[in-house]
């Protein structure tokens, strides 16, 4: 038996490996997706006119539980369409409802879901999104199905979808449901279950009505869209700096999904033998993977590099895997896990991580159940203990962040603030923007320091409280240090204030979770992705194969 | 309606605003949801009080003793957080006075949490008034919403210990009533019904 540690906080939690994260069975999108397949579905309304603009209202139901998705859709101009969040006006708005609303919950949440930010929603609702078509495609598919033919499958394929969510909100915004009351519900077990819920009903929302409006086109010659092709279709999202500041300041439910990622490598490391048809599987699944990354069509250099990266790398990879014995070898995994660990980069790694999870059910189904987190329970700062203590803890746990010098300008370039006209994350550079004096408490590797810092000064035998008394403006890094000592991967171990930051890899930290693809970086501070690209449709989804997510394009 | 989220995040913005840390706005937005929570009026309470300090920041305390007398106006929120910060030291004390302190009701928050983290209730004599804090999950009082002090003369903090309010006799009586669902022990029953093996000294 070898003794397989879980790799190194240090190792995992720079932002450069965090950036290169793909998505797993762990993502939330294949768990619901596994989850939801013994709902039973409905389209309850379907009142568009010929230009598809109206409401349709779709509910799914479990034992007693039923939420439904109301969708609003509107005629917009040409010029208001933006996927960026100073937009006022959308094709389409949706909210996730807590049961049937009834006629008057929906005059009153089509007051207000359009107007989004500025609307008010009540706690019978739960996540709150709106979507923009994509003009180039959507167009293209109504004239193809209007005029008796399926459109062109390579001009989808560049895409990938019709419409693309420019937010999704949950979790008390806007008046939405509190977290806390939908918590403890059975039915949606993993974080962000509702708002995965959303985003797939939204997908059949596109279809049906892009099927409804090519139909009111030219009912005579009209055709609807082939099913295959409908599955290869999933939602885009377009995704900005909000991301970034949620995975800072949730640091134990950041450490619950990289701890169960880290677990089920550690996990799969550990088998002695791995079987042959666990072999296949993953051969299965990596073969299928790699033509999706031919459909990876991005503008960014940024990107371009790391596909190229990954794709070199899956080559090596190859080569290295059919020289394996693989049958009867001892701790397989472990050896394939090592050797990708020296030789191949962190982009390709961390592919290759996720597709080793592919044929362990067993080890990664009850991870899933562990990925949220009672953020509150380790609010409290233990502050009855010693500064000596403290000390240890950053010294253990903050090893590397100790090292940077933050009075050199590089490492202190940026500020996070909040806008004031979107209440949005932003970043700017602190020596050549105003606002700084508001800048958000996000610069936690140099708060770090100064804690170390102030407290080496100190006698190290007085508590933390005393400490707290003349230095409360470090306290809200304290609170993280505590945090940090009991859940490893809680902290990103990286400086976010850097000249150097690339803050899209932060977002597609939490992209990853979610089960996205397709990262198309639009700058360095926001990027398209695409969610459900091959996933079941509602009438698919009882029989659907996990593996779906292989299957677009295939 | 806003919800406990938006009331939490509020609050910690505005309490940077007005010049808190971000670390103490982070425990106001945590105390204005627990006021909140609790029915009480947080929101309300903290407004006003932000109006009063706009221009003249509050000083912190120092150091809790078991009388805290002082010419100027506590902070409720640099008190609450001292002690939540010292609560383990201060339940020693078993009972603790302050004088003057602005908004008491925004002390509370801070004390219910305090009682979490001793384990014990904490009761908290203010003026004419009182509430009952039970280890953050229930707070009592007598107080009217609409009668919500803008600064107390007095504020008495009692650490209680856990312990029960019914007599022996009391729970006897009780006891022996729960003894009707027991079913009377035959030998015939001791040797098949328990689950232990005969002998247990092996």
């Amino acid at each position: 038996m070898i003794n397989i540690e879980l790799r190194h906080p240090e190792d995992v939690m720079k932002l450069s490996r965090l950036g290169s994260f793909h998505q797993s069975k762990l993502s939330f999108l294949r768990s619901f997706i596994r989850e939801f397949k013994n709902w039973e579905f409905n389209r309850d309304i379907f009142d568009l006119d010929k230009n598809g603009y109206g409401v349709v209202v779709y509910s799914v139901r479990k034992n007693k539980r039923i939420y439904s998705l109301i969708c609003f859709s509107q005629h917009i101009n040409a010029e208001e369409r933006s996927d960026r969040v100073i937009a006022t006006k959308w094709d389409a708005a949706f909210v996730l409802h807590d049961g049937v609303p009834t006629k008057n919950d929906i005059e009153r949440l089509k007051e207000n879901v359009p107007k989004q930010e500025i609307g008010r929603m009540s706690n019978k609702e739960l996540a709150l999104s709106r979507a923009n078509k994509s003009v180039r495609i959507f167009d293209h598919v109504v004239n193809s199905l209007s005029s008796g033919k399926q459109p062109d499958v390579n001009l989808l394929n560049k895409v990938g979808y019709l419409y693309r969510t420019t937010a999704v909100y949950g979790s008390g915004k806007f008046g939405l449901a509190d977290r806390f009351r939908i918590k403890d519900r059975k039915e949606i077990c993993g974080p962000f279950r509702l708002e995965m819920m959303l985003v797939y009903l939204v997908r059949q929302f596109t279809f049906d009505q892009i099927n409804h409006i090519s139909k009111m086109k030219n009912p005579n010659e009209f055709v609807s869209l082939d099913k295959k092709i409908a599955k290869n279709l999933g939602i885009g999202n377009s995704t900005g700096l909000g991301m970034a500041p949620f995975i800072v300041n949730h640091p134990t439910l950041l450490h619950q999904w990289i701890y169960n990622r880290e677990k089920a490598l550690k996990e799969i490391r550990s088998i002695k033998y791995v079987s042959k048809k666990d072999i296949e599987h993953f051969k299965f699944c990596l073969e299928k993977s790699k033509k999706i990354i031919d459909t990876w069509y991005t503008d960014s250099k940024y990107q371009n590099k790391k596909i190229k990266s990954l794709k070199n790398d899956l080559i090596k990879f190859n080569e290295y895997f059919s020289s394996l014995k693989l049958i009867s070898k001892k701790y397989l995994w472990n050896e394939i896990f090592l050797w990708i660990d020296k030789y191949l980069d962190e982009e390709c790694s961390e592919y290759l991580i996720s597709m080793m999870m592919e044929p362990y059910d067993n080890i990664i189904e009850p991870l899933v159940k562990n990925m949220s987190s009672d953020e509150e329970k380790y609010f409290n700062i233990p502050s009855n203990r010693k500064l000596i203590e403290l000390k240890k803890i950053i010294e253990t746990k903050y090893k590397s962040i100790l090292n940077i010098n933050f009075n050199d300008k590089k490492s202190n370039t940026f500020f996070w603030f909040i806008s004031k006209n979107k209440e949005e994350p932003r970043i700017a550079n602190r020596f050549e923007e105003y606002g700084s004096n508001l800048e958000q408490p996000l610069a936690i590797a140099r708060d770090i320091k100064k804690v170390f810092e102030k407290i080496s000064n100190k006698n190290l035998s007085k508590t933390v409280a005393d400490f707290l008394v003349d230095n409360d403006e470090l306290r809200h890094v304290i609170r993280r240090i505590f945090i940090s000592e009991k859940f490893q991967y809680s902290e990103i171990l990286d400086n976010t204030i850097s000249e150097t930051l690339i803050p899209i890899d932060m977002l597609r930290l939490k992209l990853s979770f979610f089960g996205a693809q397709k990262f198309d970086p639009r700058s360095d501070k926001w990027l398209r992705i695409c969610m459900y690209q091959g996933a079941p449709l509602v009438n698919e989804i009882k029989n659907s194969d996990d593996t779906w997510i292989y299957d677009s394009i295939n | 309606m806003m919800s406990f989220s938006e009331i939490e995040t509020v609050s910690k913005r505005a309490s940077k605003a007005i010049g808190y840390s971000w670390g103490i706005s982070e425990e106001i937005g945590k105390s204005i949801r627990i006021l909140e929570m609790f029915n009480l009026p947080g929101i309300s309470t903290l407004n006003q009080y932000f109006k009063k300090i706009k221009n003249n920041h509050p000083q912190k305390l120092k150091n809790i003793l078991k009388i805290n007398k002082s010419d100027d106006e506590l902070c409720p929120i640099y008190t609450g957080v001292s002690i939540l910060d010292n609560c383990n030291q201060l339940e020693d004390l078993n009972i603790i006075k302050f004088f003057n302190i602005n908004y008491p009701l925004l002390i509370i928050p801070f004390l219910s949490r305090s009682s979490e983290i001793i384990n014990k209730p904490i009761h908290v004599i203010l003026d004419e008034g009182k509430y009952i804090l039970n280890s953050n999950k229930t707070i009592l009082t007598n107080i009217e919403k609409s009668n919500n002090s803008k600064i107390s003369k007095e504020l008495t903090i009692q650490f209680e210990e856990n312990k029960n309010l019914f007599t022996d006799t009391e729970w006897k009586e009780l006891y022996k009533l729960s003894e009707d669902t027991f079913v009377p022990e035959t030998d015939s029953l001791k040797n098949s019904a328990a689950g232990a093996g005969l002998t247990d000294n092996d």
